[in-house]
């Protein structure tokens, strides 16, 4: 019988023969905590005993969820990050540096990799096929300590992806219509995996805003094939020698197979206040917006800026409508600016925020008011997210966001361009 | 033996229902955290819920951040056991990690105050308002481990490495 893609990668990184179900010891590739979550990481691993990290080169540290700080409590975490990171010589992305996950994407996974970081979108990596997933901070830093991690070896569900997206539709309403329909506990325990004719024409930007999102359907790992596109994209980033193809058996098991066709969605939005609670964007004409934030792991790439850009082009945003975007990497933020999209969005009417997470997670940088409603391009629209438990997240894509923040009420992209 | 008093939730409780990012500033601080357990469900749970009490949840409970504070301040309010339909699986992992026992079953025949007894060895779950009994399913064997350490910090402090 052959294997999944999970089962693939977990046999090679735990020297045996992973199958679904199975307990597994794997050896991790890299590992990560971020500003939120390393300072309880580090006091885990502190109280470990560990005096020393298993492979430094391996082990990294972002200040990415409050960058720059908004207050002295924070300034003190991140303090105390980078005292760590100079005591144990693991590599620290500072503040600026962008969101974890982009860069792990651009500079650090590798297909075929086992990484753990103590974020949930840590599944982005999946992306460019590696098995990545997130965890807290006592398993995080145990795996600092020893290196590796155990793992149940996930059942996987098959998406088989035909047809290509139309004009307006692009990855987000791929992964909010999945979501809606597995709904947000359908692959809780379970990987996803992603296959398909639709899946060679996706570039590898739509597969990380798709990877990142399998986690709201509670997944454990969103995995695409390593393919030509992958190798292109490695390249890209100077790093065509950590490509390897990485594909799943003809004949492995899978727990179910969902179908989508590409051709059949239209634009989609996520309604307050879960991730599941999906609706066609043309429903929701009327829903007035009073903030739109485009940016995030999920959708802060060059694609998603350029979409966006290209629809606001020498238009304005509504006069009540603040438009927020936060690049999700200083590559991502130069490349905008050589291309003209920042100038563009400031003469839309925008903010622009430095690299890092923004308004995602309520810190700062964007916090709702009482009643306030919010088109985000974010992963997450719970009660509270954004600060403020008496305000009102929809998520969508960036092409949404943007006829959003044109029109001030939820927009389907296709009636507004 | 487990006692303590019901604290009903319902479905996809999120870890920003938990411990918001709003507070992610008093993640360093624990005990002015732990004040805020649950606020965005229940404004007043932290100040009801008492050492030994269960909360009683439906599907998919802590949902969403991979953030150990949130099992973290529940234990800190004195929750003895998670009781939920089904629940998140970071969530579920780092309750785990954390010496916090989390118990599948099927919570709609639990109610609000219902005084509740639980034998973790014996896998059930003594209504004792009601007089009826619940079972619960079983614990891989590697997590019945940890928590018989008392979570994955003190296992690892006693073994040195997974022991499987």
């Amino acid at each position: 019988m052959g294997k999944t893609l999970a089962e693939k990668i977990l046999s090679q990184k735990s020297a045996g023969d992973a199958r679904a179900g199975d307990i597994v010891i794997a050896q991790v590739d890299l590992v990560f905590a971020q500003d939120t979550t390393g300072p309880l990481t580090i006091r885990q691993f502190q109280a470990c005993g560990f005096e020393r990290l298993a492979d430094p080169e391996k082990t990294f540290l972002f200040l990415d969820h409050a960058a720059p700080s908004p207050n002295r409590s924070v300034s003190n975490d991140h303090m105390l990050l980078h005292q760590f990171a100079r005591q144990t010589g693991c590599l620290i992305y500072n503040v600026g540096d962008g969101v974890c996950h982009q860069i792990v994407a651009e500079s650090l996974a590798k297909p075929g990799d086992v990484i753990v970081g103590a974020d949930s979108h840590t599944v982005t990596a999946g992306g460019l096929g590696a098995f990545a997933t997130g965890m807290g901070s006592s398993d995080v830093a145990i795996a600092f300590g020893l290196g590796k991690t155990w793992f149940r070896v996930p059942e996987s569900i098959k998406i088989v992806v035909s047809g290509k997206f139309t004009h307006g539709v692009g990855a987000k309403d791929f992964v909010l219509h999945l979501i809606g329909t597995i709904g947000a506990d359908g692959a809780t325990y379970k990987a996803l995996e992603f296959g398909g004719d639709g899946v060679d024409s996706m570039s590898m930007s739509q597969r990380f805003t798709i990877a990142n999102m399998a986690v709201e359907a509670g997944a454990k790992a969103g995995l695409f094939p390593a393919d030509r596109t992958t190798q292109d994209y490695l390249i890209s980033q100077g790093r065509g020698d950590h490509y390897q193809p990485m594909s799943a058996d003809g004949d492995a098991s899978y727990e179910k197979t969902v179908n989508i066709d590409l051709a059949a969605l239209e634009p989609t939005v996520a309604k307050p206040h879960n991730v599941d609670n999906v609706a066609p964007a043309k429903e929701l004409k009327g829903t007035e917006i009073q903030q739109v934030f485009i940016g995030t792991c999920t959708n802060g790439r060059l694609e998603d800026i350029a979409i966006v850009a290209e629809m606001l082009k020498g238009k304005r945003r509504h006069p009540e409508t603040r438009l927020i975007v936060a690049p999700a990497s200083p590559q991502v933020l130069l490349a905008a600016i050589r291309a003209g999209y920042i100038h563009t969005l400031v003469e839309a009417g925008a903010i622009i925020l430095p690299p890092g997470c923004g308004a995602c997670l309520g810190l700062h940088q964007g916090v709702l008011g009482d009643g306030e409603s919010c088109l985000s391009t974010a992963n997450r629209n719970f009660k509270g997210r954004m600060g403020n438990p008496k305000a009102f997240i929809y998520l969508g894509s960036p092409a949404t966001a943007a006829a959003t923040a044109l029109t001030g009420e939820i927009s389907d992209p296709r009636e507004v361009f | 033996m487990l006692k303590g008093r019901a604290f009903k939730f319902g479905d996809n409780i999120s870890t920003d229902h938990i411990t918001p990012g709003r507070l992610a500033h008093l993640r360093s601080n624990l005990p002015e955290l732990a004040k805020h357990v649950l606020e965005d469900a229940d404004p007043a749970f932290a100040s009801r819920v008492k050492a030994g009490d269960f909360i009683v949840a439906g599907n998919n409970f802590g949902l969403g951040s991979s953030r150990e504070h949130a099992p973290l301040v529940i234990k800190m309010a004195g929750v003895s056991a998670i009781l939920a339909k089904s629940v998140a699986r970071i969530f579920f992992r780092n309750a785990i990690n954390l010496g916090l026992p989390v118990l599948i079953c099927d919570t709609a025949l639990i109610d609000e105050g219902d005084e509740l007894e639980v034998d973790l060895a014996a896998g059930t779950v003594n209504n004792i308002t009601k007089g009826d009994q619940l079972t619960f399913g079983k614990l891989p064997e590697v997590m019945l481990h940890i928590l018989d350490e008392g979570g994955l910090i003190p296992y690892i402090q006693k073994y040195g490495d997974f022991r499987l």
